[in-house]
């Protein structure tokens, strides 16, 4: 009896792993809008919705004043210089609605994001004959990206310093993140406080781990997710 | 008979080897749990961060999980244990369906009771579940396709979540059981808390544990 509540434990488990996708697909939609209407948080527990999680690398998450953020762009420019909260503000703006898809699986559909194209930033700075990739740094003093410039140049590639319809939070990377809308999550790095432009691509924090430098959503890491 | 000592008011319950598999599982399964919090609930992710490291303890502990289930089956004990917890007898099923009978004394207890046996089948079985799942959930090279390991993630995760819950459970029992909690950190239980939790089991013959079969038949 007991071998057979076992092997039937199994047994369940492998039919769950072939046809929990589909079943996610289908129940995942009803459990978010119970998630999105919950202000208490308690569904967020129940696995199988579709929210954004939260991810550090680091013990603890930078505080960062506002007032006193700075931005430094340098390396391969003709024009290095640092960018406060208002300097961005300045500059033009840009808005996408486009989802957030993680490498890990999760997807949160329809994001507002509003910054700064990066490459207007590039612009600003003038990267010099010799430029040819962006090492990225985060405030949480661990965390690195890492984009060629021609990557970095696209038009969906943002300095975000809105998201969700609000200035980005300290749990979602703010005052300033970045968001790369058609590669997986963990290109979008959290709490950007330098630039550094350089003339090969470094790998970043992850790609040290394994995950592919040229993180496009749906043909690398081995998944298939439709594109952003 | 189970071992007794001199003056027979004390039992054994459990041997060392058995107690070094509990204790070796317990550990590792709480690095699994306390682990899987800090990689998945919001808030406690949000105070914890550090994801590589986690990742690391997490896949360490739950891969290592097996290897003291595999070195008890050295135990003879233990050997003896995983057939009385196989075995399911119409006392067990009385068990499981009324509370009443449960409490009547009269059901022939063995040295585990019903629900001690579904809850031990429960954690084999999610053991092996977990490391089907999570061994497709940590490949990032693409073996698994991108469809069983959304489906894994999502086994791994409701699972996760009924496990969490029958261990409060396990915790519970145990700690408000004076006895029970003697049984696992020092092996003996006195005789008379065995004759009233588990009649069948002081009365077994000790030269064939297999026996107990004969109660439940």
């Amino acid at each position: 009896m007991g071998r057979r509540v076992v092997l039937g434990m199994v047994g369940l488990g492998a039919i769950g792993m072939a046809v929990g996708a589909r079943l996610q697909d289908s129940v995942g939609g009803a459990i978010s809008a119970v998630q999105a209407a919950d202000p208490t948080g308690i569904t967020a527990l129940v696995p199988g919705g579709s929210g954004f999680q939260y991810y550090s690398v680091t013990d603890q998450q930078p505080s960062v004043d506002p007032t006193s953020y700075r931005l430094t762009v340098g390396g391969l420019v003709s024009a290095a210089r640092s960018f406060s909260l208002r300097d961005l503000a300045a500059m033009p703006q840009t808005e996408l609605v486009r989802d957030f898809q993680c490498v890990t699986g999760w997807r949160v559909k329809s994001v507002p994001w509003t910054g700064v194209r990066l490459s207007d930033l590039l612009d600003e700075v003038m990267p010099t004959a010799g430029a040819k990739a962006l090492r990225l740094t985060s405030l949480d003093g661990t965390y690195t990206e890492s984009l060629t410039l021609e990557q970095a140049r696209r038009p969906d590639v943002l300095v975000a310093t809105r998201m969700l319809g609000a200035p980005v939070t300290a749990d979602h990377g703010g005052p300033v993140r970045l968001y790369v809308a058609p590669m997986y999550g963990y290109k979008s790095l959290k709490w950007l406080g330098g630039i550094e432009v350089g003339p090969a691509v470094r790998p970043g924090y992850w790609e040290d781990y394994g995950y592919e430098v040229d993180a496009w959503i749906g043909k690398s890491n081995g998944r298939g997710d439709a594109p952003v | 008979m189970p071992r007794s000592d001199e003056s027979a008011e004390r039992v054994l319950r459990f041997s060392a080897a058995q107690r070094a598999v509990h204790w070796a599982f317990a550990v590792l399964a709480f690095g699994c749990l306390l682990t899987a919090l800090a990689l998945y609930v919001g808030p406690i992710a949000t105070l914890v961060g550090r994801r590589a490291l986690l990742r690391t303890v997490h896949l360490t502990c739950g891969y290592l999980l097996p290897v003291p289930l595999l070195l008890g089956l050295w135990s003879r004990a233990y050997r003896a244990d995983l057939r009385r917890l196989d075995r399911f007898g119409p006392d067990d099923t009385r068990w499981l369906r009324s509370k009443a009978a449960r409490r009547s004394g009269r059901l022939r207890v063995g040295k585990f009771n019903a629900g001690q046996k579904m809850a031990t089948s429960f954690v084999l079985g999610s053991m092996l579940v977990f490391l089907a799942t999570g061994m497709a959930m940590a490949d990032l090279g693409g073996i698994w396709s991108l469809t069983v390991r959304t489906g894994s993630t999502l086994v791994h995760q409701w699972l996760a979540l009924a496990f969490g819950i029958v261990v409060v459970g396990h915790l519970r029992l145990a700690l408000r059981d004076r006895n029970a909690m003697s049984a696992v950190l020092g092996g003996w239980v006195p005789r008379s808390w065995a004759r009233r939790e588990h009649p069948a089991w002081v009365i077994e013959p000790e030269a064939q544990p297999e026996v107990g079969a004969d109660l439940s038949r």
